[in-house]
């Protein structure tokens, strides 16, 4: 018998270069430029793809390996979770509107995500980039099929989650989250990856997964925990990433720093912006509280962020352009956009509510300088005349950002009492905003902003009917006409959470009577 | 062309005065942030600027317990930012008001719900 040769491994350094390097090939026949078109215009300076190392040297067979592990473990929770009823275990049916914000707004953003890096992946010319940016790409198709795997539980005794997709491309709201990203993966590849792996990924979105997972364990919902902790293990992969490919851009070439960082003012303050929403999810929409947008702001925007940008100065690179307006937004972004939901929830496909009392002393505890001065008036007002069946909805439509959509709600830096306006001309149109920030963005590029579906625009300008829809008609609900193109069920996945049929199930299916019902 | 692209990037302005029924016009009760933001609303240029007052606002600002206390002799108006004196007789357009104009008007004495400019 012969002696058996084991044949050397390879170490794990060898293994990564073996998988992500020497895939690639010169062209003869076509041009390079011609079959790459996009990793050079944007004026990003790479003249060693090499030196793209992926921190966790992750390969495409170790890949498959770890993912299949997740996914099992994955969907064993989730059908345990669903065989036990776990939904009833939640604290309270007022928790699943948090779920509705997510699926809705959030997970539409892992699909963006996972078309932006199949691009990607496809054209840069590095071979080590492309592995990389194709495997997020598979990271975060998986992210919007397991998110939408363990909501659809949830869907199935809620309201609110039935349209999330059609939903998307059409609710008022729903044109922030899509109008960041159609705006990232219409930039060029490396825009893309500062919009997406840095300014996103590595700067704000502890802040977005951190609270709402955490909320979700606080709040009685392991399914969503076990999504979270799934997504979040390649969420850090992502995170890191991120910091590498923004120290890959500028050490290949110092003409690269000024480009970056006009990428980063912009991305980080569209990123702060949409993350309004995850603020007011944090503080009033989670029956159990975690921490408050401001404690989560300081800690990893001001503390990991403001340490992040110290590292990254010997590069050239300041603090993004809105920073210091960010910090200070931290005591008041989610009251006002409570405030936006509670005045809007006729055309928004979730519940709103007034706090309770203690929760307002929460808040109250929370927000030392700004909630009993600004917003707990407004709050125990509507409280008042929603119990006098008074209750507030707002009919007309409001003015938008043009830059992130956002109706305009935000105050002035140092003076909550007044909305902040600022306007530019372009072509002998008048184009508004919320911020000095988005203003800028615009002012920078507006040949893109110019095209902005702006939903309220929209509905004036009528396209926001189902056809056949006649505007001229007698007796002509616009909004329920625009309501009915948004597929919501009026009355059901609408309107105050008080007299909602998902507090009067959840009660009837957990055996509790609503407050003030005979027992 | 700002924007960095391939090729050329020229795409028509959606917002465009044609594209609606009647030029938008903007506004905003200063100090009241109960209503969140300010309106937009498309209105014929023909309106008389009074009537802002007396048919169009009541319908958007009414639900306010200060709308009804508002003097409107002593209200304050701002265009796209300045401060600005509408004359109330004349009509949107001939107070210079075009598509997209943001007006706001504020209303001294009066600081929304308990002061706290609600």
């Amino acid at each position: 018998m012969d002696t058996r040769v084991t044949k050397k491994k390879l170490g794990l350094k060898e293994r990564y270069a073996a998988m992500t390097r020497g895939l690639g090939w010169e062209t003869t026949y076509q041009p390079m430029d011609k079959v790459f078109p996009y990793d050079k215009y944007e004026g990003i300076k790479i003249h060693d793809w090499d030196k793209w190392e992926d921190p966790f040297r992750l390969t495409m067979d170790a890949y498959w390996k770890y993912q299949g592990e997740k996914e099992k473990k994955l969907y064993a929770v989730i059908e345990a979770f669903a065989q036990n009823n776990g939904q009833l275990g939640v604290t309270d049916a007022r928790y699943i509107n948090a779920l509705k914000l997510f699926i809705q707004g959030v997970t539409p953003l892992e699909y963006y995500a996972h078309r932006g890096f199949a691009h990607v992946g496809r054209q840069f010319t590095g071979e080590g980039a492309r592995v990389a940016a194709q495997m997020q790409s598979v990271d975060e198709l998986r992210h919007y099929q397991t998110e939408t795997h363990a909501i659809s539980h949830y869907n199935k005794y809620f309201n609110g989650m039935h349209q999330s997709s059609h939903w998307f491309d059409r609710v008022w709201y729903l044109s922030v989250p899509k109008s960041f990203f159609e705006d990232a993966i219409t930039g060029g590849p490396f825009e893309f990856l500062v919009a997406v792996s840095f300014s996103f990924e590595y700067v704000l979105t502890n802040l977005l997964f951190v609270p709402f997972m955490s909320g979700a364990a606080h709040n009685g919902d392991m399914s969503t925990v076990t999504f979270g902790f799934s997504a979040q293990s390649d969420e850090s992969r992502h995170m890191t990433l991120g910091i590498e490919c923004i120290k890959f851009l500028l050490e290949q070439d110092p003409a690269n720093v000024p480009i970056v960082q006009k990428w980063i003012d912009k991305w980080f303050w569209r990123g702060y912006r949409l993350l309004t929403l995850v603020a007011m999810m944090q503080d009033y929409m989670l029956p159990k509280r975690v921490m408050s947008w401001k404690e989560a702001w300081e800690m990893y925007a001001e503390d990991n962020g403001g340490a992040l940008f110290k590292d990254l100065a010997r590069y050239g690179i300041r603090e993004p352009a809105g920073w210091k307006q960010a910090c200070e937004g931290k005591d008041h972004i989610s009251h006002q956009a409570w405030n936006t939901f509670y005045n809007y929830n006729a055309a928004a496909p979730f519940h709103t509510w007034v706090p309770s009392e203690e929760e307002m002393q929460w808040l109250s505890e929370k927000y030392p300088d700004s909630f009993d001065k600004y917003y707990r008036p407004r709050l125990e007002y509507f409280r008042e005349q929603q119990q006098a069946g008074n209750r507030f909805y707002n009919k007309t439509l409001p003015m938008l950002c043009t830059t992130c959509q956002i109706p305009m709600l935000f105050t002035e830096e140092g003076d909550p009492s007044q909305i902040c306006y600022r306007d530019s001309d372009y072509l002998g149109n008048k184009y508004h905003f919320c911020s000095d920030h988005c203003k800028g963005i615009f002012d920078d590029e507006p040949e893109k902003y110019i095209q902005s579906w702006l939903p309220v625009h929209q509905i004036y300008q009528g396209n926001c009917f189902k056809p056949g829809t006649d505007p001229t008609a007698e007796g002509f609900d616009p909004l329920m006409a625009v309501l009915d193109y948004y597929e919501m069920n009026v009355g059901r996945d609408n309107f105050d959470f008080e007299g909602s049929e998902d507090q009067k199930n959840f009660a009837a299916w957990r055996g509790e009577a609503l407050k003030g019902e005979a027992k | 062309m700002s924007v960095v692209a391939l090729k050329p990037y020229d795409f028509p302005m959606k917002d465009v005065r044609e594209n609606f029924p009647a030029p938008l016009l903007y506004i905003g009760w200063e100090e009241h942030l109960m209503f969140c933001a300010p309106f937009c609303l498309p209105l014929p240029p023909d309106t008389p600027f009074g009537a802002l007052a007396t048919a169009v606002l009541p319908g958007i600002f009414g639900y306010h317990p200060d709308f009804a206390r508002i003097d409107w002799d002593q209200v304050e108006w701002k265009k796209n930012g300045q401060p600005w004196k509408p004359d109330s007789a004349k009509s949107l357009a001939d107070n210079g008001l075009t598509h997209k104009d943001a007006i706001r008007f504020r209303t001294p004495g009066l600081t929304g719900i308990k002061g706290s400019f609600s």
